[in-house]
């Protein structure tokens, strides 16, 4: 077992040709992910590091891709989400940066409809170190075992499961969520991912400024989650009404500040660290004690 | 982005919501020509609410009772935005004010119509208000619309459909006052998605109320907020950004937040250094863990920043893709740390000037 993706996932890789998907399709064979295609328009009958690229998700079905990582800039990705979602893939992660919010409504409740889960947009995507990666995180962080860790943030989230790694704590699975306000998988559906999940010991969870998704994590843990989490929030030095590089990091009409999240978080019995890599050290400390 | 009432009300007259006949006046000079019946209602065109309680909203019996207002009001600061135009408009006598308003519901992920019988100033407060999310696949429903007063009906279908065309995040009417017996919008307040803005060329691109430089960030792919701070921070990722920026904090020091956006481009980081140098923090800190930006190419940036004369002293701590090679070509240019609270430390200390 593993949350949202696992040793069985065929994946798809939407904008797999060009630099990027290239060097991505690369990153995920050598995690040990069954690429079985790449789609990108005008680009089908070629191939990309030994994997077919097909013009249209539907031909690309040939492979049996059940989960697509989607690399497609922003005016194209609602196309490409809904393309794959038609063609009946799964589970979309969404790494497209600057996607249009109404657009990502439109795709997280038409994969509501289709019964398929997107995770994103403007995340790093979800990985399960030994069994398969639908993201963007570098190989090098991980390590295989007990924790799961889910995050609204990309290279805050690469941090800290590196922490983790160094103190020779593996990871379950890795969830990055996405920073925008509207996004197609919640810190809630991870929680009860991981709570079920008989391989996750542990959670981590890393949140930061903006809504109020984290206090629904936390009222969520207060009354289901039996296991252990730790927890890492951003933004407490932020300035209230500015838009902190991501489009959902932003404290407006006295919500979505830091206080409010680490005081709900500790009040659901939540250890919650003062620095990022502190969450590894606090984690460590109490499976010795 | 947020727009202005008048961009806001030419709008709503595009999707056939009424509005109070008024037009957009930049000095006082041109209210003799205004052709509309006094008396009137002088707005003070700033993307900000609260605008009565500040005074931004005057009445006018005569040309030259608007004259004084309008002069003092152009040029004068209302919650920190400079007031560049006034609207003029007719004063309508109202029999009663209504609340709609349009927004996005972050935990549904779905629009959200908001009404309330009770319109004005303190609507927030008076509770009351009807709240109904929207699935945006089949958008908004006789359902919704029919527990709604009936004046009313129209106006949210038309508002929803400019919610939804015009990618906003929020579309707001209030007070929608009904005046003899249909309604009319007195007020408009609308926020366009910033990730739609290339779909609305014909609107404003930047807010006027970044600084230049958060500007200038901005159409270079930059993310930049330029607060008061020692400290010009420069790391990749907005939650890393951040969390540098807490820990300074910590360290008795003030950050200002420069996120590289993802970039793998060297040149994109001379500009980053650039651009911070010119804020005029006293020490830089670089705080990196290489994905996507490799760190061999952040260094690469940093040289040639150097190489031009770039002379804020920079802190470096570098993690990730190539770090032992980026650390070896800054090796006698940076000061370098391994851990990211040995790194911020120092650089609270320099930042502080001790």
């Amino acid at each position: 077992m593993a949350v949202f993706v696992d040793r069985h996932t065929r994946v798809l890789v939407q904008g797999a040709t060009g630099h990027q998907g290239r060097y991505h399709v690369r990153a995920l064979q050598e995690f040990g992910t069954r690429v079985v295609a790449g789609v990108t328009p005008g680009k089908g009958g070629g191939e990309v590091e030994g994997v077919p690229v097909y013009d249209t998700v539907e031909e690309s079905l040939e492979q049996k891709p059940t989960a697509s990582l989607c690399l497609v800039p922003a005016p194209s990705a609602r196309d490409a989400v809904m393309e794959a979602l038609d063609a009946g893939i799964s589970t979309v992660a969404v790494v497209t940066d600057g996607m249009p919010v109404h657009d990502a409504m439109d795709c997280i409740h038409y994969a509501r409809c289709q019964g398929a889960r997107i995770i994103g947009p403007n995340g790093p995507g979800v990985a399960s170190p030994g069994k398969a990666k639908v993201a963007i995180i570098p190989n090098r962080v991980f390590l295989p075992g007990d924790i799961g860790v889910v995050s609204r943030s990309g290279t805050l989230t690469y941090e800290i499961v590196n922490a983790l790694t160094e103190q020779h704590l593996g990871q379950s699975t890795v969830v990055g969520l996405g920073g925008d306000p509207v996004v197609g998988t919640t810190y809630v559906e991870t929680l009860e991912a991981f709570q079920s999940d008989g391989e996750t010991r542990t959670v981590v969870l890393v949140g930061e400024i903006g809504g109020e998704a984290e206090e629904e994590a936390a009222a969520y843990i207060r009354r289901h989650l039996t296991k252990p989490v730790y927890a890492y929030i951003a933004g407490r030095s932020a300035p209230p009404h500015r838009r902190m590089g991501h489009a959902g990091a932003l404290i407006a009409g006295g919500t979505g500040t830091a206080q409010s999240k680490i005081e709900a978080l500790e009040a659901a019995g939540v250890t919650v660290a003062r620095f990022p890599h502190q969450i590894a050290d606090l984690v460590a400390a109490d499976r010795t004690a | 982005m947020d727009l202005l009432e008048h961009q806001g009300k030419e709008i709503l007259s595009r999707y056939g919501i009424e509005t109070p006949r008024g037009t957009v006046v930049d000095t006082p000079e041109s209210l003799p020509a205004v052709d509309i019946p006094l008396p009137w209602v002088l707005k003070a065109q700033v993307p900000a609410g609260g605008r009565m309680k500040a005074g931004g909203i005057r009445m006018a019996h005569s040309v030259k009772e608007a004259r004084r207002a309008t002069d003092e009001m152009l040029g004068s600061s209302l919650h920190g935005c400079r007031v560049d135009r006034v609207l003029v408009e007719e004063q309508v006598p109202v029999d009663w004010e209504w609340y709609l308003c349009l927004t996005i519901d972050r935990s549904l992920r779905m629009p959200r119509l908001l009404f309330s019988r009770r319109g004005g100033i303190e609507v927030e407060e008076t509770g009351e208000m009807l709240q109904l999310p929207v699935n945006p696949l089949v958008g908004l429903q006789e359902h919704h619309l029919r527990r709604m007063e009936k004046p009313a009906r129209p106006v949210a279908r038309r508002l929803y459909r400019l919610f939804r065309e015009m990618d906003c995040e929020l579309a707001e009417i209030n007070p929608l006052a009904v005046v003899d017996g249909r309604p009319l919008a007195l007020d408009a307040k609308i926020t366009v998605n910033h990730n739609a803005l290339y779909r609305h060329p014909e609107l404003p691109q930047h807010d006027p109320r970044l600084t230049p430089l958060e500007q200038e960030a901005q159409k270079m792919g930059l993310a930049f907020v330029q607060e008061e701070g020692e400290v010009g921070v420069i790391a990749n990722g907005a939650g890393l950004t951040m969390a540098t920026m807490d820990a300074l904090q910590d360290y008795g020091a003030r950050g200002l937040f420069l996120d590289l956006c993802g970039t793998d481009d060297a040149r994109q980081v001379e500009r980053a250094l650039s651009l911070m140098h010119r804020a005029g923090p006293r020490v830089i800190l670089l705080n990196l863990f290489g994905g996507i930006t490799k760190c061999d190419t952040v260094a690469r940036g940093v040289l040639s920043a150097l190489e031009k004369g770039m002379d804020t002293p920079i802190v470096a701590r570098i993690r990730g893709t190539n770090e032992e090679q980026a650390r070896q070509m800054l090796a006698d240019r940076v000061e370098s740390h391994l851990s990211f609270q040995e790194a911020v430390h120092r650089t609270a200390a320099l930042g502080r000037g001790s």
